[in-house]
């Protein structure tokens, strides 16, 4: 007998007949009355005794219907649960934790890997909980010998070609196998034949594979097929020769392919990237907000000391529910490259010069001194936080200017309404609309997480999608209406056959793109939409169908912070251009003797016309507010210190107004804070969306005429849309690869 | 002498662990993922006979319109006998393309079951039952004799294209063992054929080959000269009167 097996004997031993506490005893055996005298009192007594227990990880339960309700038994404590759920959820609701690696619960249910064994009375066989339907009066046993022995039997049929090759896989310390092994595993095994092997696929830039750990639970095919969109991966072959692949080599083209990485419960599929990089116990997490879309998807910022190492997503419901695209997943190592750590300066030769924080300052408040206040220019890039902003205003503000804006949103840029800027629906509740209409935006590479929603829908609910705008890509049905106004106009005035579909839906969506802000018809598009959706009651009291997609992070947040400039053509006129992180800011008309200061933290396309640099944190080293497209303030926390002699946007900003003159009144970030809460209080209700009060309808009428040309497309290339992933070698090779096809 | 001798065991020892693992058993001709050659590439055309296109017709009339999936197993059928007993790779895209799924759902069904062909066989498919009746009566045998007789490999074909030789299981002609199956492509699917020669031997099966090459139809059914199809060597040994009826069935006398 093995060490093993004794000291286990003898826990079990000491358990089972612990005479402390008889309510947090666990019997092991069906009968306990013919064990132990106490037990069999305990089951003649029920509930009254019966600790409380709690469900698995919060899980809630939300019965709409009380007569639909059932009472199931779990080890003998009575869960009330709506019809329909399966006996696993039932266990979860009643706080039993079952082992399980194919089952999902945002995927399908395949029952093919058989973890979650459990006995039910009055069954001659364990139950596959997960695919089994909870039936009124079920009496469920998870912890009997039947469904031990019956787990540790599965278990023994997954290892036996599962390699012993943990020490050098990346999954290892977070690998569901691992750890279910330990738990309901045996400590020895019995299969001395050869264990199988299997070629590795290739998936591309992101996705490693080693094929041969996969215990084929078919996770990923459900995934690419349910949620990504792209029907590429699938179960080959049969019996011990079942393989997962794409059979004809083809690389994995979808933006959410990174989440296999997640689902995986072994470690068949792991990040590339990260692959040999780091353990995941010696990393740090950081939960914070990703600013790479104007989603703001949660996520989590795995570092070890001043490096990021990888970043993985955080479970929000009402945003990215446990997804996250390849562009937030994949950036990070952009944060590494093309830093920029000391504050510079142009010299006569072109060339930069490193100075102190002292002379830079100087330097560009002596500048802004010598021209007019007015010839003051200041422009936000697309990752600027909230705070940061407001200081930026405030500053120009002070010193004469109002010429104040943030990139992206364009000419004649309209922040009086709320609702004319947000995503009105809310990203979660996209998914309860049956007609899409998008209007010159491509959701799958703006904003791949709202995309996800609308191929929820359209899978749920066969929503039907109408698209306006250029030839896209699209991973679910759509129909193509047309590439530009015209087709808008025929829209509104009910010539178009795509009209019957709005009119007759219960919920119709329109989703404008941002990328129409850049157009100079922009409002006269605006009113066009508008009159569809009058048509098609799309805004009443309990459904607001009418949204724009905002294509960067800080776009929302600098519209409720009113940063608008006072005249469209401020650039033409300007002597001094404050740019804070805008790279994406025409410059060409910028007169040539006008001096450009670029505060920002990456060397990008800003820098070449600068004239002094101030180096600034990125979201990852920086506590800063961010309002996502549906209007939902988020903070990012600082998970890495900051590269060399950066600092915070605001605190740059503080202190060249202090040597400019023009001192600002707050020295805390709560003190910017408070200065917001003036200007738009929203921005600080902390993970709560703040919907639009008034809608669009108040707005005065626009007697413009839309010009014919046909809609853009906003983002060129999905993988490189901002400083940090234009610096990511990963996204370059991504786009290389990927965005061929 | 003693280091000699040594070193001979040791390498005998080394010789006994080198041998090629018991590789998982597959019947399938081919490997479960897909390698581009000459004439199995995705971008060759691949289409539907016309004749064939009616009969696609026919068997899609047999589903409702929205499953027109369920076809995906008499279609791949029917693109195997049309491309001579094998399936490249646009065949299987060409099917998908009819039933309106994505290609990895048609390779999923393609590679799960043996009998479709993915790599190319010969015109006269062999397929020796290997399953535990016919192996007792001397399969392994009858495989030896066919493979030497052509000499091939298991899954290989004849220079001359005519015959390839593969394993199968049961077939249900247990009472015949051994038996073998011939699935004759040689002239498309309109003259496909797919008969069972059982009771086979080593002599038997070869002339059976002999008499395939010569473009002949020998009979399907026992090659046993003795017997009538499953019935006794020599005729019937037992039930040989009218069988009589259970007593308890004469429902009028109850």
């Amino acid at each position: 007998m093995g060490l093993g097996l004794l000291a286990s004997r003898a826990l079990r031993s000491t358990r089972a007949f612990s005479p402390l506490n008889p309510r947090n005893v666990r019997t092991i055996v069906s009968t306990p009355e013919l064990q132990k005298p106490e037990a069999a009192a305990a089951v003649a007594q029920p509930e009254a005794d019966l600790p409380k227990r709690t469900p698995v990880a919060g899980a809630r339960v939300h019965l709409p219907n009380p007569e639909d309700a059932i009472e199931v038994f779990v080890d003998g404590y009575p869960v009330k649960i709506p019809k329909g759920m399966t006996v696993l959820q039932a266990c979860e609701l009643a706080g039993v934790d079952i082992p399980r690696f194919c089952y999902h619960n945002r995927l399908s249910i395949a029952g093919n890997c058989r973890m979650c064994l459990v006995e039910v009375e009055k069954s001659p066989k364990p139950v596959a909980s997960c695919a089994m339907p909870a039936l009124p009066g079920m009496k469920i046993k998870t912890d009997t010998p039947l469904a031990k022995k019956a787990r540790e039997g599965v278990m023994e049929f997954l290892l036996m070609n599962h390699p012993l090759d943990c020490p050098i896989c990346d999954q290892g310390g977070e690998c569901d196998l691992q750890d279910q092994s330990m738990a309901f595993g045996s400590d020895r095994g019995r299969f001395t034949e050869m264990k199988r092997s299997v070629v590795d696929k290739n998936l591309g830039p992101l996705v490693k594979t080693v094929m041969t750990r996969c215990i084929q639970c078919t996770r990923c095919v459900r995934f690419a097929t349910e949620v990504a969109g792209v029907q590429d991966l699938g179960m080959l072959g049969r019996g011990s020769g079942e393989e997962i692949g794409t059979y004809v080599e083809k690389l994995m083209t979808s933006e959410l392919s990174g989440n296999v990485i997640d689902i995986c419960p072994v470690g068949a599929l792991t990040s590339k990237p990260f692959a040999f990089k780091a353990r995941n116990w010696e990393l740090k997490g950081t939960e914070t907000i990703d600013v790479t879309d104007a989603v703001g998807s949660n996520i989590r910022i795995d570092s070890r000391g001043p490096e990021v190492m990888r970043i993985l997503p955080r479970l929000n419901e009402d945003i990215n529910e446990e997804w996250i695209s390849d562009k937030t997943r994949f950036c990070y190592d952009g944060l590494k490259r093309q830093r920029l750590n000391d504050p510079m300066i142009r010299g006569a030769d072109g060339r930069f010069k490193a100075v102190s924080w002292r002379d830079a300052l100087a330097v560009v408040a002596e500048a802004m001194h010598q021209v007019k206040p007015e010839e003051i220019v200041g422009v936000a890039g697309k990752l600027s936080d909230a705070e940061s902003m407001m200081s930026l205003k405030d500053f120009l503000n002070r010193m004469g200017s109002n010429n104040v804006w943030c990139e992206g949103n364009g000419v004649h840029t309209n922040a009086d309404l709320r609702s004319s800027y947000l995503l009105n629906s809310s990203i979660s509740g996209l998914e309860n609309a049956d007609v899409f209409l998008l209007v010159g935006t491509q959701p799958r590479v703006e904003a791949a997480m709202v995309n996800a929603r609308i191929q929820k829908a359209v899978r749920a609910t066969h929503a039907k999608v109408g698209y306006v705008g250029p030839a896209s890509e699209f991973n679910y049905d759509h129909q193509h209406l047309g590439t530009g106004p015209e087709t808008l106009k025929e829209i509104a005035e009910g010539r178009h056959p795509f009209c019957s579909a709005l009119k007759n839906a219960k919920n119709p969506a329109i989703i404008v793109g941002a990328g129409i802000f850049e157009r100079n018809d922009k409002d006269a598009v605006f009113s066009v939409v508008e009159a569809i959706a009058k048509q098609g009651n799309v805004i009443r009291p309990d459904w607001n169908g009418f949204n724009v997609l905002l294509l960067n992070a800080a776009q929302a947040a600098s519209l409720d912070l009113g940063l608008v400039p006072e005249s469209d053509n401020s650039i033409e006129s300007a002597k001094v251009v404050y740019l804070m992180g805008a790279d994406d800011v025409n410059l060409e008309t910028l007169p040539n003797d006008a001096f450009v200061v670029y505060q920002g933290h990456h060397g990008d396309r800003g820098v070449y016309r600068a004239n002094v640099i101030l180096p600034a944190a990125a979201f990852s080293e920086k506590e800063g507010t961010y309002e996502n497209t549906e209007g939902c303030a988020q903070q990012t926390l600082p998970a890495v210190p900051t590269v060399g002699d950066a600092r915070d946007d605001w605190k740059i900003i503080r202190a060249l107004s202090e040597v400019a003159g023009a001192r600002l009144p707050y020295d805390t970030l709560g003190a910017i804070r408070s200065r917001m809460r003036i200007v738009a209080p929203n921005l600080l209700h902390m993970d709560e969306r703040e919907p639009a009060t008034f809608s669009a309808s108040l707005k005065p009428e626009c007697n413009e005429k839309m010009s014919t040309s046909p809609f853009g497309t906003a983002v060129e290339n999905f993988y490189m849309t901002d400083a940090i992933t234009r610096a990511s070698k990963i996204m370059a090779q991504c786009s290389a690869l990927l965005s061929k096809q | 002498m003693l280091a000699r001798l040594a070193t001979k065991r040791l390498l005998e020892i080394r010789q006994a662990f080198r041998q090629a693992p018991q590789a998982s058993r597959s019947l399938s001709t081919a490997l479960n993922y897909h390698v581009d050659t000459p004439d199995n590439k995705p971008d060759l055309p691949w289409e539907f006979s016309d004749t064939n296109k009616n009969k696609v017709k026919e068997i899609l009339s047999h589903y409702p319109s929205n499953y027109k999936q369920s076809a995906v197993i008499p279609l791949l059928d029917l693109a195997q006998q049309q491309h001579g007993g094998w399936l490249p790779v646009s065949a299987m895209n060409a099917v998908a393309k009819v039933i309106e799924v994505a290609p990895i759902r048609v390779y999923e069904v393609a590679t799960f079951y043996s009998m479709f062909n993915r790599s190319k066989v010969g015109k006269y498919h062999l397929l020796v039952c290997g399953t535990t009746p016919c192996m007792i009566r001397g399969s392994r045998d009858i495989e030896d004799a066919l493979l030497k007789h052509l000499g091939v490999k298991r899954n290989e074909v004849t220079k001359d294209g005519l015959f390839s030789v593969g394993e199968m299981e049961c077939m249900g002609c247990c009472v015949n063992a051994p038996m073998i199956t011939v699935a004759d492509y040689s002239s498309g699917s309109e003259g496909y054929t797919y008969n069972y020669y059982e009771d086979v031997t080593p002599k038997r099966v070869v002339e059976i080959v002999e008499a395939l090459r010569r473009g002949e139809k020998p009979p399907r059914g026992t090659q046993n000269p003795n017997r009538i199809n499953c019935g006794p060597a020599g005729g019937n040994a037992t039930l040989l009167g009218e069988p009589k009826p259970p007593p308890c069935r004469d429902l009028d006398a109850c």
